[in-house]
C-alpha cells in the first residue's frame, strides 16, 4: 500500500521516500520495544510484565469476540462524533471571530477559561449535568476538544492571503463560490492538521470518559482489567485504542497527501 | 466617446491604524475613459495608482465623489460586473492549490460556464500564451513569468470589457518582461476591451498607451496626453521630458 497522493499533473516527488522511511523505522522501533518488554517479561513477575505471547493471544480475542468488537466500534464512534462535534462547533465559532474583533475579544477569554478545565472535571460536571451516558461522552469529548478546533481553524482562516481574497473577489463570487473556491482550500490545511493533533487528545479523553460513566467501550473494559489485575488484557485493550487512532490518522494523511498534492516539496530536507 | 470609466471628483481617505490623521491617497481625481481606450497611468510609489485601481474593480468605495464604470458604481452593483472585469495583478496571484488550467478558468467557473466549455478556453488561451503542455502543473512547477502568462490567461480569458493591469511586468526580468510586454500589447489591440494600465516605467506606457495619465501625489492628474503610434522619436523624446519633469517636480505641486 502507497500512501502517496500522486494526482494527475502533480510533481511533488519525495512523498514515498518519505513514507518508506517511517515505514522502516516505525517496525525497527516497535519491534525494538517488543523486545524489551519480553526480556523484562522473563525477570519481572507476570502480573506486571506479562509476555508478548499472552498479550497478542488477549488481542487476538478481543478482535474475535463480537462483544468485545462492538465495545470497540463504540469507543470509536464515540472519539469521532466528540471530534465531529467539537469540529462543527469550532469552525462556527472561529469564523464569526475572525470576522469580529468584538465577539473575538468575548470568546477568545471563554475559550481560555475552557482550556484550563482539566477533561476529569468535564467528567464530573457531565456526569451530574447529564442522564444519557452517550450524551455525557459526547459533551466531555466536545468541551475537551473545542478551543484547540476553534484556534486551529481561526489560525487557518486568518493565514488567508490578502493578494487571493482580493483577486477572487475582482471576480465578483457568491458567497458560497467564495467559500467554495477560496476559504475552504486556504483552511483545509489547517483543519487536517487540528484533526490529527486532536484525534491524540480526544482518545485519552473518551477513556477518561467511559471508566466512569459508561458501560461498554475500551474505558470500560479498561476498568475491567484494572479491577481483576489483568496486566496483558489492560495492555491488549490499549492497543485496541493506538490501533484505532493509528488508522484513523493513516486516513487523514491519506486525504492530506491527495488534498495537498499541489504542495512544492524540496528535495532536501532541514 | 462614451465614458466606459468616469471618475468625478473622488477622493479616498484611509484611516491609520494608530489613529492618527486619515492618509489621504487621492484628492480630487475626475477624469473618463472611453470605449475601448488603452490608457496608461504613471505615477511613483505611493502615489494612489493602486487605489484608484482598486475603485475602479469595486474592491473599495470613495470618501467623496462618484465612480461609474459603465454607468454603474462598481462597489454597489458589485453584482452586476460578474464577468466585465479583468484584472492582471503585479504578481501573479495564482491559487497554488489550482492547476494552471484550472487558474484560468477561474472566472468562467464563477460565471457558471460548464466545465468542459470552461476547460476548452482556458486551455486555448494557454497555448496562445506558449503553456501548451503546462495545463495540469501546479503554480510552483512554473516559472515567475510562466505564472505571469497564465495569470494573464485568466484576465483575458472571460472576455471581458474592462482589462485593469497593475504594474503586470514589474515583477519579472528585463528580458521575461520585454518579450511579455509585446505578446501582452498585441493581446490588448486584438480584445478591444477598453483597458487601464498602470505602470512605473515612462518608456512601457509611452509604448503601451493610446493616451496617458500623469499622476500625482496624492493621485491627482498632472499631466495628460494622447499618444499616437506614428508619432516620431523627437515627438516621444519630447514627452519623455515633459513626465519626467512633472514627476520631478511633483512635490512642488506641478498642475495640469
Amino acid at each position: 500500500m502507497a500512501l502517496t497522493g500522486g494526482g494527475s499533473g502533480a510533481r511533488p516527488g519525495g512523498r514515498t521516500f518519505t513514507f518508506t522511511r517511517f515505514r522502516y523505522e516505525t517496525v525497527v522501533a516497535l519491534a525494538g520495544l517488543a523486545v524489551i518488554w519480553q526480556i523484562a517479561s522473563l525477570f519481572v513477575p507476570h502480573f506486571l510484565f506479562p509476555s508478548i505471547p499472552e498479550i497478542a493471544a488477549r488481542l487476538l480475542d478481543i478482535f474475535t469476540s463480537w462483544k468485545s468488537i462492538v465495545d470497540t466500534l463504540a469507543t470509536s464512534a464515540r472519539i469521532l462524533a466528540g471530534l465531529g462535534g467539537a469540529f462543527v462547533l469550532g469552525t462556527i465559532l472561529a469564523m464569526p471571530m475572525a470576522r469580529s474583533a468584538a465577539f473575538e475579544r468575548y470568546v477568545y477569554p471563554l475559550l481560555n477559561f475552557n482550556q484550563g478545565i482539566p477533561a476529569l472535571s468535564w467528567v464530573v460536571i457531565a456526569i451530574i449535568w447529564f442522564r444519557g451516558i452517550e450524551f455525557r461522552i459526547f459533551f466531555i469529548m466536545v468541551m475537551t476538544t473545542l478551543p484547540a478546533f476553534t484556534f486551529q481553524v481561526l489560525d487557518a482562516y486568518r493565514a488567508m492571503s490578502k493578494d487571493l481574497f482580493e483577486m477572487t473577489l475582482a471576480f465578483r463570487p457568491s458567497r458560497l463560490d467564495l467559500f467554495r473556491v477560496l476559504v475552504w482550500p486556504t483552511v483545509l490545511p489547517g483543519i487536517l492538521t487540528a484533526w490529527k493533533v486532536n484525534l491524540g487528545n480526544a482518545s485519552r479523553v473518551v477513556v477518561v470518559a467511559e471508566l466512569v460513566g459508561a458501560t461498554g467501550g475500551v474505558g470500560y473494559e479498561l476498568l475491567q482489567q484494572q479491577q481483576v489485575f489483568d496486566m496483558a488484557g489492560a495492555i491488549a485493550w490499549t492497543l485496541v485504542l493506538v490501533i484505532f487512532v493509528l488508522i484513523v490518522q493513516g486516513v487523514i494523511t491519506l486525504i492530506e497527501n491527495r488534498a495537498l498534492r499541489y504542495r512544492a516539496v524540496a528535495e532536501h530536507t532541514l | 466617446m462614451t465614458a466606459e470609466i468616469l471618475f468625478e471628483r473622488v477622493n479616498k481617505t484611509f484611516a491609520r491604524p494608530d489613529g492618527g490623521a486619515p492618509y489621504e491617497a487621492i484628492h480630487d481625481l475626475s477624469f473618463a475613459v472611453g470605449r475601448g481606450e488603452l490608457v496608461a497611468v504613471l505615477g511613483k510609489t505611493g502615489c494612489g495608482k493602486s487605489t484608484t485601481f482598486n475603485l475602479i474593480s469595486g474592491l473599495i468605495r470613495p470618501s467623496h465623489g462618484r465612480v461609474l464604470v459603465q454607468g454603474h458604481d462598481p462597489y454597489v452593483d458589485f453584482a452586476w460586473f460578474r464577468g466585465k472585469i479583468g484584472i492582471v495583478f503585479q504578481n501573479d496571484r495564482l491559487m497554488p492549490w489550482r492547476t494552471a488550467i484550472d487558474n484560468v478558468a477561474l472566472g468562467l467557473e464563477l460565471n457558471r460556464l460548464p466545465k468542459p466549455a470552461r476547460l476548452d478556453i482556458a486551455a486555448s488561451w494557454l497555448k496562445r500564451l506558449g503553456l501548451g503542455g503546462h495545463e495540469h502543473d501546479y503554480p510552483h512547477a512554473l516559472s515567475g513569468g510562466m505564472r505571469q502568462r497564465v495569470s494573464i490567461a485568466r484576465a483575458f480569458a472571460g472576455k471581458p470589457d474592462i482589462l485593469l493591469c497593475d504594474e503586470p511586468f514589474s515583477a519579472l526580468d528585463e528580458h521575461t518582461g520585454q518579450a511579455l510586454r509585446q505578446e501582452f500589447r498585441d493581446l490588448l489591440r486584438q480584445t478591444g476591451a477598453t483597458s487601464i494600465f498602470i505602470t512605473h516605467s515612462i518608456d512601457e506606457a509611452l509604448w503601451l498607451g493610446e493616451r496617458l495619465l500623469v499622476f500625482a501625489r496624492p493621485a491627482r492628474i498632472a499631466y495628460e496626453t494622447a499618444l499616437r503610434p506614428d508619432m516620431s522619436a523627437a515627438e516621444r523624446d519630447a514627452i519623455r521630458d515633459r513626465i519626467r519633469g512633472v514627476l520631478a517636480g511633483e512635490g512642488a505641486g506641478v498642475d495640469r
